[in-house]
């Protein structure tokens, strides 16, 4: 299971990284690596560093990676050879800057769409570069002969200088810009910017209703992959002393693609491992075994073998393998599961509910950091004849709905009623047909999700909608950090632990969904009914002011429904709620008004006590049996 | 100025290479829609149809014999790579799939580069297509008007298997939704095995159509895959007119850019998947929600 990576206070990983890299030097060659096959790999592994926060961290798989590798190389070695540029490392930079501004707006395009089509656009912008390379551009970019002489770097310091002139000494530069590379990349990583990516990976879906610009993220993931090629193609251009123009083709992306899975992707370190196996492989096949160029051959074999059965990689493979172990040596010491509760008779349930009336209730959590607007004493939401039309089929028609600040709202209706439907209207979700909708006296209709819930209106799913791959405590952490930092932030550098308020509303949410003591929990470990209450934590961590529930108690079993009445009770204090459910018991004993809906019209609206006795809205559940 | 000969010739050209993209790119918009595999190494199948029908054109010296035994090469060849990779990989994730069908697409180029060598390798065209034909107002060389027939004929027919016959309706059925097919107590396995191996079939027998006009070399195929992506981008995914649209309007933008710089016909094709991109994004004949 994967987890956020975050360690408090610890530099482990940046501390063994410079001591790798400072050892590798020295072991690598009696294992039959070349120097220069030791450079080339950190060159492919900075190169890595950069995709494997777009494809391991974001989820977003492209076979264009060459575009950027190539397009910073030839910027960076156009300037020193043909400009005569001086410096070899501002000319890197500048590279690296047009890589990221070409990844912008090339990321602005293929970022329209997500998936296949992604990858499917990346592999052909990556096309159009080589194209443009060779001919278009050939005048500076040398077409198909490259760009030879490139200068080495040398750093002035006052009083002497030191030139990178031979395999070691471009082994130290290159090296540093590794580690650089690496610890900026830990950083972005560790950062909130860093955790909204991987739930991005996990469900872009859900990532965007909590609050969080998705696209903007995406696309942020985008430029810093393309940066980090960039870079990485002027250190291949100046550790060859000549930038090739293969850098732009498709081998190149692909071979890219190849070492990182081959590594381990979402690992940082796998592109680096990938690039030792596969150029050192490729060198021993080729020179030591004489394959010529079947080594590719056998190469391409290993990688089919790898995605096939050891789908993390190298060092995911190893992870997998050390937890195992661990695992097997602490199974005693791990505390033990929660007993479940036990099943409840009709009668048992009946007595508990009433002890449960009694009990005193947790105490609400309030919204924290949206201040609410006082002055405002209207309605907290008001949507005007809303209709929602699919081609022939009327979901929803003419609704006029108003909930006053503080209420507790149910809605009911047989299946099929739109219940589903208005919700995702009033989240925006969906745009309607017609009508308006007005949250807090501003009219929200046709703003987006994100927008909405940065307002402070948001949901739980009817089916659930979580970071599955992340652990209960991360989950909270990405939901309450669209509430704290807005829907967009670059603060890639900064700790999670420096976010105030951060660990308290987080604590707090799983407080109140009783999830304390799963929290280091990976969400696929969890109880239905725990994955169904992390789902109400989810919308709760960000205190929105109006929570929308849509069937909370589905699937539940009678006990789990009891947990969860109680729970919605403590977080129903102080809050505006409105609550889909089937189960009439549970929902009118927590609401204070019912809303009944029927073939998407609005039936009958009143007190839980009216809608009872109402006679229309028994017809409209159990088919008008008057007649029998 | 602009030779109106040689327009109206790149004009027929770009309908050639149209109808071919628009083949090849229906094999891969049905094994997508139907399986949700992006098949990776769809390119590297034209490659193999090509080789095949050269190899059988070296020992039987029919041109028939050689798109015959091309085209069912191929066919067989995806149809045993779905029954012993692609089946285990529906259910993981899509970028497993691309991984898997990329190192399978190395692993074809790689293995014909062992046995027959990077050179290039040429078929004839058959001898009654040789030469070329006055079209009154210009000539055009016979076997690419020929050509511009039979890729028409194998639209036909794959339109004609995909619209017009049971297997083809189940296949429709199964591109909008495969876990009701299942339902409905007809083994999806099967369908898709044989889904996988048309959708083959017609890279490979595109593949060695065309050997005659476009020498064949291991790494033909990457090329043809890239200019199939911006086909099924610009159709929209799934949708089999809409390959064929995006392959004419993705011939078309080749050939004629390339009468006045060959350096930029990518770049065109890559501005008009720009614009469908910004103004229908899910293609031009494609439906939202296929992804």
């Amino acid at each position: 299971m994967r987890q956020v990576m975050r360690r408090p206070g610890s530099f482990a990983i940046e501390l063994l990284t410079a001591l790798g890299l400072i050892a590798a030097p020295l072991i690598l060659p009696y294992l039959g690596f070349t120097p220069t096959t030791i450079n080339r790999i950190l060159v492919w592994g900075l190169f890595g560093i950069g995709f494997d926060i777009l494809f391991g961290f974001t989820g977003l798989l492209s076979f264009g990676q060459s575009a950027f590798f190539g397009t910073g190389g030839m910027v960076a070695a156009y300037l020193l050879t043909v400009v005569n540029y001086p410096d070899v490392i501002t000319a890197l930079f500048i590279g690296m800057i047009v890589a990221g501004i070409v990844g912008f707006l090339i990321g602005l395009i293929a970022l329209r769409r997500t998936g296949i089509y992604f990858a499917m656009i990346t592999v052909a912008i990556a096309e159009v570069f080589y194209f443009v390379e060779f001919n278009p551009l050939s005048e500076y970019t040398g077409g198909e002969n490259g760009l030879p002489g490139v200068p080495t770097p040398v750093l002035s310091l006052g009083f002497t200088h030191i030139r990178f002139d031979n395999d070691r000494s471009l082994y130290v530069f290159l090296a540093f810009w590794f580690f650089v590379g690496m610890v900026i990349a830990l950083r972005i990583v560790r950062s909130p910017v860093g955790v909204i990516l991987s739930a991005i990976r996990d469900n872009p879906l859900r990532a965007s209703a909590v609050g969080h610009n998705v696209h903007g993220y995406k696309l942020t993931a985008f430029v810093v992959a393309a940066a980090y090629a960039g870079f990485a193609g002027g250190l291949l251009g100046v550790m060859q002393g000549f930038m090739p123009p293969d850098a732009f083709t498709f081998d190149t992306s692909g071979q890219l693609v190849m070492q990182t899975a081959i590594g381990g992707a979402g690992t940082l370190f796998g592109p680096l491992v990938g690039a030792a196996v596969w150029l050192y492989l490729s060198d021993f096949l080729q020179t030591t075994l004489q394959l010529g160029a079947t080594w590719k051959l056998v190469l391409g074999l290993i990688f089919v073998l790898l995605v096939c059965f050891l789908r993390r990689g190298l060092i995911g493979g190893l992870k997998d393998l050390y937890v195992l172990i661990a695992e097997r040596s602490t199974k005693t010491s791990e505390p033990a599961e929660l007993a479940p509760l036990p099943a409840l008779t009709p009668e048992e349930e009946k007595v508990t509910r009433l002890a449960l009336a009694k009990e005193p209730a947790p105490a609400p959590m309030p919204a924290l950091h949206r201040q609410d607007d006082d002055a405002y004493s209207g309605p907290i939401l008001q949507a005007t004849s809303l209709s929602k039309r699919f081609g022939g089929l009327v979901a929803n028609s003419n609704i006029d709905f108003t909930v006053a600040r503080g209420e507790r709202r149910g809605i009911i209706g047989p299946n099929g009623a739109g219940k589903t439907t208005f919700f995702r209207m009033l989240t925006c979700e969906m745009a309607p047909t017609s009508g308006r909708i007005v949250f807090r006296g501003r009219d929200i209709t046709g703003l987006n999700v994100t927008d909405v819930c940065q307002l402070g209106l948001t949901k739980s799913y009817q089916v659930n909608q979580l970071f599955s791959g992340l652990t209960v405590r991360d989950n909270v952490i990405i939901a309450a950090l669209a509430e704290l930092r807005g829907k967009f932030r670059l603060d890639m550098f900064r700790s999670l632990r420096r976010i105030p308020g951060l660990d308290e509303q987080v604590d707090h949410t799983l407080a109140l969904v009783d999830l304390t003591g799963r929290a280091d929990r990976p969400v696929a470990a969890l109880a239905y009914g725990e994955k169904r209450r992390l789902e109400v934590g989810l919308a709760l961590a960000s205190s929105p002011s109006l929570l929308l529930l849509d069937e909370p108690l589905a699937g539940m079993s009678p006990a789990e429904r009891i947990e969860m009445v109680k729970l919605l009770k403590s977080i129903g204090q102080g809050r505006t709620m409105i609550i889909i459910d089937h189960d009439m018991d549970s929902l009118f004993e927590l609401v204070e008004r019912v809303t009944v809906l029927q073939e998407g019209r609005v039936l009958v609206e009143g007190t839980p006590a009216e809608i009872k006795g109402n006679k229309a809205v028994q017809d409209a559940y159990l088919g008008g049996v008057r007649a029998a | 100025m602009i030779n109106w000969a040689n327009f109206i010739s790149q004009c027929f050209n770009g309908l050639v290479l149209g109808a071919l993209l628009a083949l090849i790119a229906s094999g891969l918009t049905i094994i997508y829609g139907t399986l949700g595999v992006l098949n990776l190494a769809h390119g590297a199948m034209f490659m193999l149809g090509g080789y095949a029908g050269w190899l059988t054109y070296t020992y039987t010296g029919s041109f028939v014999a050689a798109v015959i035994a091309g085209a069912l090469f191929v066919m067989l060849v995806g149809v045993v790579m779905e029954r012993v990779v692609i089946r285990y990989f529906y259910t993981r994730p899509h970028e497993d799939q691309l991984l898997v069908t990329f190192g399978i697409s190395i692993v074809f180029v790689e293995t014909i580069r062992f046995f027959f060598g990077s050179l290039s390798k040429a078929v004839p065209p058959p001898a009654p297509l040789v030469g070329i034909t006055p079209l009154g107002f210009m000539f055009y060389p016979t076997y690419r008007l020929a050509l511009l027939g039979i890729v028409a004929v194998a639209l036909l027919a794959l339109y004609l298997v995909l619209y017009r016959s049971r297997i083809g309706m189940i296949v429709r059925a199964g591109i909008e939704d495969s876990v009701m097919v299942d339902s409905l107590g007809i083994d999806v396995y099967k369908i898709f095995m044989l889904v996988f191996g048309i959708g083959a079939m017609a890279a490979g027998f595109a593949g060695i159509v065309n050997a005659p006009v476009v020498s064949i070399a291991p790494d033909i195929g990457e090329g043809i895959l890239v200019q199939t992506f911006v086909v099924v981008v610009i159709g929209g995914v799934g949708s089999f007119p809409g390959a064929v649209l995006g392959g004419l309007i993705a011939g078309e933008i080749i050939s004629i850019t390339s009468m006045f710089n060959p350096g930029y016909s990518y770049v065109m094709l890559f501005v008009a998947m720009t614009l469908v991109l910004v103004l229908r994004p899910y293609g031009l004949l494609g439906t939202a929600g296929r992804e």
